[in-house]
């Protein structure tokens, strides 16, 4: 791992009207790091992942992508710069099947003539180098797939393009207990492949499951970057929350990290 | 969701075709699965086409003559080519109601650009291809509202629906009927091959399918979609062949021979069309990005597709598709005059493709539906005219067959969706 961040977000600032969802935001993540991005509704998560894959341009800020400032403005500029973004919904196409989706607008093909061989194996190959098993057939349509699955292969697709940073915008929040173990198990696979890895969710325990570092938003602002190791979900919902002493049912105040 | 889903690692159980043997004793296993899954695909159609034939070909006698069968070819086969591009609209979850009247145009602009005399006169051919790029610049202007603006595509082809009554209304109040001369024009519709050519176009029309299963089984060795099985496309293949062959044999000799006939070029068209389009929705990047664009648009956008170029492209194949039912129609009476277009022409073709399985809310279906769809409204208002039965009869006939038929497919998705296929 180098010095230099893989992506270096600097003094981001958004403006939606007369509502400031991000102000003067500073954000990182490391190659092969899994960084959660955490915060309250409405603390510009996702308008800050907009930013990031293009679909809204930030009002003022740099954006450094291994070490050079680069302009996005399109799903088109961010997948060729390596980065992937998977969104909670409305990621995949019910009525294709599993290898339709992966190779959506990217479809393998010679004078506009769909190849469909090499579509299915490479979508095999990656489906298994990611030890996603439980999908029975590449063929299948993606309707008839369980929720994990689904995730699992919106994962698998952002993972495919030789991307370098994936995004996931609360993957796991539609998903039940076993199948949020699935798509976690494979964030940190993606994490321990060397992808940079951001990580959005409102469930603490998923968080410190698999993250290296969390980046808390609070009001459209950067109010901390805390060690997933060096810290305890006691204190980062403090930092959601404003400090305000909550205590939230279920969270344990000690260092979830006992290895550190 | 099962409860598997939630307390055991996430694995269903074993899906009943994976437990399915191969060779005859499969092919029958897997279709009598694929009923109760309600996985139908084209079959009730197939059916039910095959029943009125037999209906129609024991109470009218005069069904099977090769005069009717050929007339039968070459009424179905502009509606089919309106269907052709009504599947395409309807992949998107859009609609075009426009296409009755856009038909129109294409006859007017073919008429007109034949007439001889005018200082504008053309090649039949030549103006076949103007009126039709004509008709896909309507339609890619049509689309272009519905896609830059936003403006609802029901809404935008409803004003093309007056717009275009209006312009055939202008052109021939005064004049009535315009005579169209040119043989070319008119061979769309009229020119009957031989009784020795019919035969070696069945037996292509035949090859296609099997050739394109090996081609399948060829390069994409080792993938699942290789896999057909032999006996599967067989059958099909004998289907097809049945089909291809009957209907040559009977446009060549009918029961009733006051004169022999033969395989009519319309009928040689609609194939045609129905193996490009076919082609194009299946085979190529443009025909899936239709599926995906209908089946999800914002997750087509998101995967960088243009949708907006895609509906554009799609509204002009319905103009362009719509043109060339047109020239046929008119080909059919060799004029086109104020009663233009014939009948519900709009609406048969909609019911066409709507028969045919594809789904009003895009992403379903395929153009062999709107083919097969034809074929059966077809069938069914010839031989309700040849038993002589009144308009009325025949529309309330279509109608219910309509609902019938999109009954069963409603009942057949949620069969589908309970067994989880
Ligand atoms: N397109 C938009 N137009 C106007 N305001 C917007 C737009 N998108 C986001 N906002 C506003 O920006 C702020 C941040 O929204 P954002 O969606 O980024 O929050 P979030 O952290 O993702 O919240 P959640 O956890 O609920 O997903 C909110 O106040 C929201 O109302
Ligand atoms: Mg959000």
């Amino acid at each position: 791992m180098s010095d230099t961040p893989l992506l270096h977000l600097q003094g981001i600032t958004k403006t939606f009207g007369s509502v400031q969802a991000l102000t003067d935001v500073d954000f990182e993540v490391m190659d092969g790091e899994v960084m959660a991005l955490v915060g309250d509704n409405g603390a510009g998560k996702s308008t800050l992942v907009k930013c990031i894959a293009g679909t809204h341009s930030a009002d003022s800020g740099r954006i450094v992508f291994e070490g050079k400032e680069v302009h996005i403005h399109g799903p088109k500029d961010a997948a060729r710069l390596g980065i992937e973004v998977v969104y909670q919904d409305l990621a995949l196409c019910d009525n294709l099947d599993v290898v339709q989706n992966m190779y959506l607008g990217r479809e393998i093909s010679r004078a506009q003539i769909l190849s469909e061989a090499p579509m299915e194996q490479h979508t095999s190959e990656t489906l298994k180098s990611l030890a996603v098993t439980t999908i029975k057939s590449v063929r299948q349509t993606v309707a008839t797939l369980s929720g994990g699955q689904r995730q699992s292969v919106a994962v698998a697709r952002a993972v495919m393009w030789n991307s370098k940073l994936v995004v996931l915008d609360e993957p796991t929040a539609a998903l039940g207990v076993a199948q949020t173990e699935q798509v976690l198990e494979l964030v940190r696979r993606l994490g321990e492949q060397g992808l940079g890895v951001i990580l959005i969710s409102h469930n603490l325990h998923d968080v410190f499951e698999t993250a290296d570092r969390i980046t808390v938003l609070r009001l459209g602002r950067n109010v901390g970057v805390f060690e997933r190791r060096k810290t305890t979900q006691q204190a980062v919902v403090e930092a959601i929350t404003a400090g305000k002493p909550t205590k939230v049912a279920g969270i344990s105040a000690s260092p979830a990290g006992v290895d550190a | 969701m099962t409860s598997a889903d939630v307390v055991g690692p996430d694995r269903a159980p074993p899906l009943e075709e994976e437990r399915i043997s191969d060779g005859i004793q499969g092919v029958w296993e897997r279709a009598w699965l694929n009923v109760r899954t309600g996985n139908l695909g084209p079959v009730p159609i197939i059916v039910g086409e095959i029943a009125v034939v037999i209906i129609f070909g024991f109470t009218a006698t005069n069904f099977f003559t090769s005069v009717n069968f050929v007339n039968l070819i070459t009424e179905t086969a502009g509606t089919a080519m309106l269907a052709y591009g009504v599947v395409f609209v309807l992949l998107l979850g859009e609609i075009d109601l426009s296409i009755g009247y856009l038909a129109g145009i294409g006859a007017l602009v073919v008429a007109e650009l034949q007439l001889p005399g005018s200082s504008w006169q053309m090649n039949g051919i030549l103006a076949m291809l103007v009126a039709v790029a004509v008709c896909a610049v309507i339609g890619g202007v049509q689309g272009s509202i519905v896609a830059f603006v936003g403006v609802p595509s029901f809404v935008v082809t409803l004003g093309g629906f007056l717009i275009w009554q209006g312009v055939i209304l202008n052109e021939l109040q005064q004049r009535g009927t315009i005579i169209i001369q040119d043989r070319w024009i008119n061979y769309t519709d009229a020119y009957i091959f031989s009784p020795g050519a019919g035969w070696p176009i069945a037996a292509i029309f035949t090859a296609l399918y099997p050739a394109s299963v090996l081609y399948k089984k060829i390069v994409a060795r080792g993938t699942q979609i290789g896999q057909q099985s032999w006996i599967s496309a067989g059958l099909k293949t004998i289907g097809i062949g049945i089909a291809a062959f009957g209907s040559v044999a009977i446009a060549n000799n009918g029961k009733i021979i006051d004169t022999p006939e033969g395989l009519p070029l319309a009928g040689l068209i609609i194939v045609f069309f129905f193996v490009l389009l076919t082609f194009l929705a299946k085979w190529t990047t443009f025909g899936r990005h239709v599926y995906a664009v209908g089946g999800n648009a914002e997750a087509a956008r998101r995967s960088g597709i243009s949708v907006k170029r895609i509906k554009v492209i799609v509204f002009m194949i319905s103009g362009a598709t719509a043109g060339i039912g047109g020239i046929i129609f008119a080909a059919q009476v060799n004029s086109v005059a104020l009663t233009f277009p014939p009948g519900n022409l709009l609406l048969n073709a909609i019911a066409s493709a709507v028969i045919g399985g594809v789904s009003l809310f895009g992403g379903r279906g395929e153009v062999r539906g709107a083919l097969l769809g034809a074929v059966l409204i077809g069938t069914l208002q010839n031989g309700l005219n040849t038993l002589s039965i009144s308009n009325g009869w025949i529309y309330i006939v279509t109608g219910l067959v309509l609902l019938g038929a999109v009954t069963l497919d409603t009942v057949a998705v949620r069969l589908q969706a309970r067994s989880g296929r």
